[in-house]
C-alpha cells in the first residue's frame, strides 16, 4: 500500500468521523423522541411510541411561545430589512474617508455578543420609559418592542450585507438612463432598484426572520414578562427533559431539511433560467453583428 | 439636568438632524445626495440609518457604560443628589463586597478567567476540527461532491441552538447513551456512572459543535481562492505536506483564520444558553452570572458593568487577533 493511499484512506476516515459527530447527536436524539421511556434515551429500548408528539401540540406554554416567535420573527422582518436597505444604500454613496468609519459601526452588532446587546436595548429604554414619564404599560416596557428593537439591531447588519453583496452587481447606468428620460427619483426606486434587489430583499426576509426565531441571548434580556419559543424550550430543557422536546426536534429537523431540498431546487432551477437568458442574449447578440452560430462555436 | 449622558445624547440627536438637513440639502451646501435620490428615497435612507445607528447602536452602548457607574438606586431617586457616578461596581467585580475576608472577588473573577480560558480553548479546538474539513472541500472535493457536504455542514446548523445542547445531554447525561454504552460493556461499573456535566466534558463538546459552521465558512472561503497550481508548485519542490500547510495554505488563508477565529470566540465567551443546559451545577459561564445581576440580584448597574467587561475583553481579542493576522474588520466580518 503507498503513502498515497494511507493518506487518502485516513482523509475518508477523518471526514466519516467529522459527520459523525455533526450527526450522531441529531440522530440520537431523534431516535430518544420514539423510545417509550420518560426520559429521553436511545438505550434501553422500551418500545416505539409517537405519544410524545401529541404531547407539546397540547401543551399551551410552548403553542404561544411559537405563537409569540412568529409575531416577534415577522416584527423583525419590517424593521431589519428596510433599515438593512437603506444602510446599503448608504453605504454605496458614503465618501471614501467616512466609508470605513461607518462600516465598522454598522457591522459592529454582528460581532458584539447578544447578551450585551439585549442589556444595552434593555437599560437604554428603561431610561427612556423614565425621561420620558411614561409608566410601565408604556410601550418602553413591553416585551415585544424591545425584543423586536434588540434583535434587529444585529440582523439589520445581516440584512445589510445581503443587499450590499447584490448592489456590487447592480448597473447604475440603468438609474440614469432612467432619470435622463423623465423618471423621477421614486419611480427609479420602485421600477429598477427594488425590482432589481427583489432576491436580495427575499433571502434578507427569509434570514432575519430564522434568526430572530432562533435567537436565544439578546431574547432573554429583552423579552420581560412574556415568553419565546426559546426561552420556553430552555427554561425547559433546564428544569428536567421530557422526550416531548425531542420530538418537536424531529420536527424542526424535518421541516429543515425538507426547506433544505426545496432551497436546493429553487436555487438550480434560477441559474438553469438566468444561464439560460444570458445564451438567448448571446445569440441575439451574436445574430445582430451576423456572427454565425456556427463560427462562433468553431471559435476557441 | 445634570445629566451628562442627557447631555451626549441630545448633542447627538442635534448633529445628526443638521447633518440630515444638510445632506438634505436644506441648509445649502452640496445637493449630490438628494439630487441622486430625490427627496422622499433620500429622507428615507437618511432617516432609517440615523435611528439604527443612534438609537440602536451608538447610544444603548454609550447608556449601558454610562449606567454602569452609577449607584443601583430605585427609580424615583434616579437623577436625584444620590445618583452619581462611582467605580462601585468594578469595585464589587475585582474585590468583592466591603468587609469581605478574601481581598478579591475570587467567585466571579474565577468564572471571567475561566470563560475566556474555554472560550480561547473552543476557538482552538474548532480550528483542528475544520481546518482538515474545509482544506478538502475547497480543494480536493469536486462540484457535485462538495455542494452536498456543504448542505450536510449547513442542516445541523438550522437546528435550535437550545436543541443541539439538549441532544448533548441525552448523550452525556448520568444516565445518557454514552453512560449506559459503557456500562453495558462493562467498563463501568453500574452504579458508578461517569458525570460529563460536571467535569465539563459535555459543554466543551457542545460548545465546539455549536459553533463549527462559524470556522468552516471562513476557512472554506479562503482557502477556495488559493490557486492549487501553487499547491502542485511546492509538492514538486519536494516539500513535505505539513509544510505545504504551514508556509503556503494558511499564509493564504490569513484572512479567513482570522475571521473564523473572532466568531467563534465572540460566540464561545458570550455563549448563554449551551452553557446554562450543558454546564454542571458548580460550574458558571460569565453570562450567567451577568445574567444573575440582572434578574436575581435586580442590580442593572452592576450586570451592564460585568456586560461592559465582557465586551472590553472581546473588543481586546478581536484586535489583537487583527493586528496578529494583519487583517481589517472588512474581512472578519463577510
Amino acid at each position: 500500500m503507498s503513502a498515497q493511499t494511507v493518506l487518502r484512506i485516513m482523509v475518508v476516515f477523518y471526514i466519516g468521523l467529522f459527520f459523525l459527530f455533526l450527526f450522531g447527536p441529531l440522530i440520537i436524539m431523534s431516535i430518544s423522541a420514539f423510545n417509550e421511556t420518560s426520559y429521553p434515551q436511545v438505550w434501553p429500548w422500551r418500545g416505539f411510541t409517537l405519544y410524545w408528539f401529541g404531547d407539546f401540540f397540547t401543551d399551551n406554554m410552548m403553542v404561544n411561545g411559537i405563537k409569540n416567535s412568529i409575531y416577534i420573527g415577522i416584527g423583525v422582518v419590517c424593521v431589519a430589512v428596510p433599515l438593512g436597505l437603506a444602510g446599503a444604500l448608504l453605504m454605496t454613496q458614503v465618501s471614501q474617508r467616512v466609508r470605513p468609519i461607518y462600516y465598522t459601526i454598522v457591522v459592529s452588532p454582528v460581532l458584539t455578543p447578544g447578551v450585551i446587546l439585549g442589556i444595552s436595548t434593555l437599560v437604554f429604554w428603561d431610561r427612556i420609559g423614565v425621561v420620558s414619564g411614561m409608566g410601565y404599560g408604556s410601550i418602553f416596557y413591553s416585551g415585544f418592542f424591545l425584543t423586536i428593537l434588540g434583535q434587529s439591531t444585529f440582523i439589520s447588519a445581516y440584512c445589510m450585507l445581503v443587499f450590499l453583496a447584490r448592489l456590487q452587481r447592480f448597473d447604475r447606468t440603468q438609474e440614469e438612463a432612467a432619470l435622463d428620460l423623465g423618471a423621477s427619483n421614486v419611480q427609479v426606486f420602485r421600477k429598477i432598484l427594488v425590482p432589481f434587489l427583489k432576491p436580495a430583499i427575499l433571502s434578507s426576509a427569509v434570514l432575519a426572520f430564522l434568526s430572530s426565531f432562533e435567537n436565544y441571548n439578546t431574547t432573554l434580556f429583552t423579552i420581560q414578562s412574556e415568553a419565546t419559543l426559546t426561552t420556553v424550550l430552555a427554561g425547559r430543557v433546564r428544569m428536567g427533559t421530557e422526550p416531548d422536546i425531542a420530538a418537536l426536534a424531529v420536527v424542526i429537523i424535518s421541516v429543515t431539511i425538507l426547506g433544505a431540498i426545496a432551497y436546493e431546487i429553487a436555487k438550480r432551477r434560477e441559474q438553469r433560467r438566468e444561464k439560460a437568458q444570458i445564451d438567448a442574449a448571446k445569440k441575439a447578440k451574436m445574430a445582430d453583428i451576423g456572427w454565425q452560430p456556427a463560427a462562433d462555436a468553431a471559435a476557441p | 439636568m445634570n445629566d451628562p449622558f442627557l447631555i451626549v445624547s441630545a448633542i447627538a440627536v442635534v448633529a445628526t438632524a443638521f447633518m440630515v438637513l444638510r445632506t438634505l440639502g436644506v441648509l445649502g451646501g452640496d445637493r449630490v445626495f438628494v439630487r441622486r435620490n430625490g427627496a422622499v428615497v433620500g429622507t428615507y435612507i437618511v432617516v432609517a440609518v440615523s435611528f439604527w445607528v443612534l438609537a440602536m447602536i451608538v447610544l444603548p452602548q454609550l447608556y449601558m457604560v454610562d449606567f454602569s457607574f452609577r449607584l443601583n438606586l430605585p427609580p424615583p431617586e434616579q437623577g436625584g443628589p444620590k445618583d452619581v457616578h462611582t467605580l462601585d461596581n468594578y469595585r464589587y467585580l475585582l474585590f468583592g463586597p466591603e468587609g469581605s475576608e478574601q481581598s478579591f472577588n475570587w467567585l466571579h473573577l474565577k468564572v471571567f478567567v475561566k470563560t475566556i480560558l474555554s472560550a480561547l480553548f473552543v476557538t482552538f479546538l474548532d480550528f483542528c476540527l475544520c481546518y482538515p474539513i474545509a482544506y478538502y472541500i475547497a480543494q480536493s472535493a469536486k462540484g457535485g461532491h462538495a455542494r452536498l457536504l456543504f448542505i450536510c455542514l449547513l442542516i445541523p446548523f438550522w437546528v435550535n441552538e437550545i436543541l443541539r445542547a439538549f441532544a448533548f445531554r441525552i448523550i452525556f447525561g448520568t444516565s445518557g447513551l454514552l453512560n449506559s454504552v459503557l456500562i453495558g460493556i462493562g467498563i463501568l461499573p453500574p452504579d458508578a456512572p461517569i458525570d460529563f456535566l460536571r467535569a465539563d466534558v459535555a459543554l466543551y463538546t457542545g460548545l465546539s459543535y455549536a459553533y463549527i459552521l462559524m470556522m468552516v465558512f471562513p476557512l472554506y472561503n479562503a482557502i477556495e481562492s488559493l490557486d492549487h497550481n501553487q499547491i502542485e508548485a511546492a509538492r514538486d519542490l519536494g516539500s513535505p505536506w505539513w509544510r505545504i500547510h504551514w508556509r503556503v495554505v494558511m499564509p493564504h488563508a490569513k484572512p479567513g483564520i482570522a475571521s473564523g477565529c473572532v466568531m467563534v470566540f465572540m460566540l464561545a465567551a458570550g455563549a448563554l444558553a449551551t452553557p446554562q443546559i450543558l454546564g454542571g451545577p458548580s460550574s458558571l459561564w460569565f453570562t450567567q452570572v451577568i445574567y444573575d445581576q440582572f434578574f436575581q440580584g435586580f442590580n442593572w448597574p452592576r450586570g451592564s458593568a460585568y456586560a461592559f467587561v465582557l465586551l472590553l475583553s472581546c473588543v481586546i481579542f478581536v484586535m489583537s487577533a487583527m493586528r496578529l493576522f494583519k487583517v481589517n474588520l472588512g474581512d472578519i466580518a463577510r
